[in-house]
């Protein structure tokens, strides 16, 4: 709890207590999102039998893009620990270098899904194809935006480090941001494990 | 929850960790050397374990965590076993009496 610090500048600033709370705000809303994705998973364990006369799960997966999604996206939550670990010991660079290095392996992560969606839409596995496809489409897009939108954050934390500095509401910010990445990496372990692999052994 | 609770060691452990799981599902479906049955077994308790992995190395779950988020937590695995057990329950059961 120390490494929060009133600022001390001419507007008083959030207080430790505030920003305390406010990390338990943040907390509050991934477990609402977490309940989101349950339901996404639930729906789509309900839906992936449904192919109507589209392909099978199985005829458009492919194991080795999805192992190489799946290390993009734990490497990039190493490298979000690590520029964590940098701020807090007032790090400026290497928080930086360390956010830059994050938002290129979720870049590797995103441009590795749009191409798995583009081909597949290409091939006739459009999300209006099937249930299964809807499903599909539903879920593993909403995770693909909630790592967009985490990258715009990433970016706009830069942007506050550079020119506030590590302030301890830009800290504060940087670690609700860390959190959220975190979480989305945890909802990436359901995905292979409950989207994919079952597909390749049905 | 604080971030200075982490350090180097405790991420480096969690990657360790996180990737040896994510090796053992993968490998396990990319060679099929099991049994179907096993191999979701595999795919189940790896992924389990890897979820506990990143909640305490990389969010920092532990037994310092204040009451409050472990409460929240709790709430929402409630919420999600409902509604997620329940609809599954649900939709299996109308596929099942569909097909008789």
């Amino acid at each position: 709890m120390n490494s929060y610090r009133p600022t001390t500048s001419r507007s008083p600033g959030p207080t430790e207590e505030t920003l305390d709370v406010r990390d338990f705000g943040f907390w509050l809303y991934l477990m609402t999102d977490a309940v989101i994705f349950s339901l996404l998973f639930a729906t789509y364990v309900v839906m992936f039998q449904n192919t109507a006369t589209g392909p099978l799960p199985v005829e458009v997966f492919d194991i080795k893009h999805v192992f190489a999604e799946t290390m993009f996206l734990l490497v990039s939550s190493v490298t979000f620990g690590f520029a964590s670990l940098a701020c807090v010991r007032e790090h400026k660079g290497q928080a930086i270098i360390w956010l830059i290095v994050t938002i290129i392996f979720g870049l590797g992560f995103i441009s590795l899904e749009v191409a798995e969606f583009v081909g597949m839409i290409n091939s006739g596995a459009a999300p209006q194809t099937s249930g299964f496809l809807t499903a599909f489409f539903s879920l593993v897009g909403t995770h693909g935006a909630h790592v967009s939108l985490g990258m715009i954050g990433i970016t706009v934390m830069i942007f506050q480090i550079l020119i506030k500095g590590l302030t301890s509401p830009v800290k504060s910010r940087l670690h609700r941001l860390g959190m959220f990445w975190h979480f989305l990496d945890i909802v990436w372990i359901g995905i292979f494990s409950i989207v994919y692999m079952p597909a390749w052994l049905i | 929850m604080q971030p200075h609770s982490s350090n180097t060691r405790k991420l480096v452990t969690g990657f360790v960790l996180a990737l040896a799981l994510t090796l053992i599902a993968f490998a396990a479906v990319w060679t099929l050397a099991f049994p179907v049955e096993l191999t979701f077994g595999i795919i189940a308790i790896s992924a389990l374990f890897q979820v506990a992995v990143h909640l305490h190395y990389f969010l920092g779950i532990d037994s310092k965590t204040p009451v409050e988020n472990i409460l929240a937590m709790a709430f929402a695995g409630v919420l999600i076993f409902l509604m997620v057990g329940g609809s599954l329950w649900i939709m299996f059961d109308l596929y099942e009496r569909m097909m008789m």
